[in-house]
């Protein structure tokens, strides 16, 4: 199974700038997953064992919202990567996560990949760089969507 | 900093531009609950107006005031020029309470337009931002009307939430169009959103262009065009590449009263359309 999904996670972009020995050791965490629309995927407060790398589909972070339903805060496609709750204590999903089209993905098993990021700091360290990274990115683009950029302009400032 | 300054025009100081001449509304159709579109003719024998993409005109709201409109609608079709208009202050909002058969003051059109000439054979992309949809329109109908003359063309738009897109049927038929693709995204969504949640700038890696070889096109509010701006610069264009359209209070729209300067230029004179490495440096400055 392994050796058919390496070249697949080759060319997931989250691996583009990634050996061939660290890519050999994420695909032994690897499995390939599908979705149908509008599965559930991960669900608020449970273990995050696993994240996922987009194939084709998309995928919704959603949180129950206060005037009822689910709240999409964010939509992950092709390419992206959901999840990084794997690496950060105590390992619990913070939103849910649904599909909302046919997914394709891979699916990582976070455990996995935590025993060897300890048992090889190198590698560790090379994996925090990656998700970091992702991190940040993230970060930005809530903090520009928590502007509410198209809000009203303020009184005066508009003929 | 490479000069912004477009050679004045002597034509553009006659008296004559500051005239309004009285056009009718002919259409209006409700966008969102606070922007509607009006098709103005002119009144009697008045001659209808053509355009050229990302240009504005002053619109006059009788014993109210005028604002600086884009003009949001095909510049193939002359007979009506389209307004898109955001509700947000007091000339607007007289706009807003405009019905069939009203009459509305225009002078226009002003300003400097996207740059169609020069992106033929080249990849296309639209960044909108909100209402920023109206401004880049007539580019989008315009490259539509000559689909031989450009690349692909890619269509991002953002807005606040689905009650607020613009355009929403056009929109979905642009996905139609072969080599069109078009990416829509709202910062809040329920579950009954199907498109991309998240700001316009994340569409951006998404989107297939050759970067090497593509115009961006972008409007929306400046803080939203500072970070697409960064986003399309790791996509891999360069700053002479990117083109966005500014805006500001406007009075006279013809570079003599100050309003709406810029650096060393003025929004409605050598604008609103700038390349994007002629005003970089001005467009970080807070103050400006």
């Amino acid at each position: 199974m392994t050796t058919t999904l390496e070249p697949l996670l080759r060319q997931h972009p989250l691996f583009a700038d990634m050996d061939d020995d660290t890519i050999h050791r994420i695909t032994g965490c690897a499995k390939n997953v599908r979705f149908r629309s509008g599965d559930v995927v991960a669900r608020q407060g449970e273990a995050a064992d696993q994240f996922f790398l987009i194939r084709e589909g998309r995928i919704a972070l959603e949180m129950p919202a206060p005037q009822g339903g689910a709240a999409r805060l964010q939509t992950a496609d092709a390419g992206d990567v959901v999840g990084w709750s794997w690496l950060v204590p105590p390992y619990h999903w913070h939103f849910d996560l649904r599909a909302v089209s046919e997914v394709r993905a891979f699916s990582i098993d976070g455990r996995c990949l935590r025993e060897k990021c300890e048992s090889d700091p190198r590698f560790g360290y090379q994996m925090m760089k990656q998700f970091s990274t992702l991190v940040a990115d993230r970060l930005e683009a809530t903090r520009l969507q928590l502007l509410d950029l198209y809000g009203s302009p303020g009184p005066g400032t508009h003929p | 900093m490479s000069n912004i300054l477009h050679t004045p025009d002597p034509a553009a100081l006659r008296l004559g531009t500051m005239l309004p001449e009285p056009f009718v509304v002919v259409e209006r159709n409700e966008e969102t609950a606070d922007t509607f579109t009006l098709t103005l003719c002119p009144a009697g024998e008045g001659a209808a107006r053509s355009f050229e993409p990302g240009q504005f005109n002053m619109l006059y709201a009788f014993g109210t005031g005028e604002s600086a409109i884009s003009i949001s609608g095909s510049p193939e079709k002359t007979e009506g020029l389209v307004h898109t208009i955001r509700r947000v202050g007091t000339v607007t909002s007289a706009l807003d309470r405009l019905v069939l058969g009203d009459v509305v003051g225009v002078r226009g059109p002003f300003g400097s337009p996207w740059p169609m000439n020069e992106a033929r054979g080249r990849d296309l992309v639209f960044v909108s931002g909100g209402i920023g949809l109206a401004p880049l329109r007539p580019a989008i109908l315009h490259a539509l009307a000559h689909r031989e003359d450009y690349g692909r063309i890619v269509i991002l738009a953002g807005a606040r939430s689905a009650p607020d897109v613009i355009y929403h049927e056009q929109l979905h038929s642009w996905m139609e169009e072969s080599g069109v693709e078009v990416k829509l995204t709202v910062d809040q969504a329920g579950s009954g959103w199907h498109h991309h949640v998240g700001v316009v700038t994340t569409l951006i890696p998404r989107a297939r262009f050759d970067s090497s070889n593509a115009i961006a096109m972008v409007c929306g509010p400046e803080i939203m065009m500072r970070f697409t701006a960064m986003e399309l610069a790791r996509a891999g264009l360069s700053d002479d590449q990117i083109f966005v359209t500014l805006e500001r209070n406007m009075k006279c729209a013809v570079g003599i009263c100050g309003h709406c300067q810029f650096g060393p230029g003025f929004i409605c004179r050598d604008g609103p359309v700038f390349r994007f490495d002629r005003i970089r440096h001005w467009f970080s400055q807070r103050e400006i």
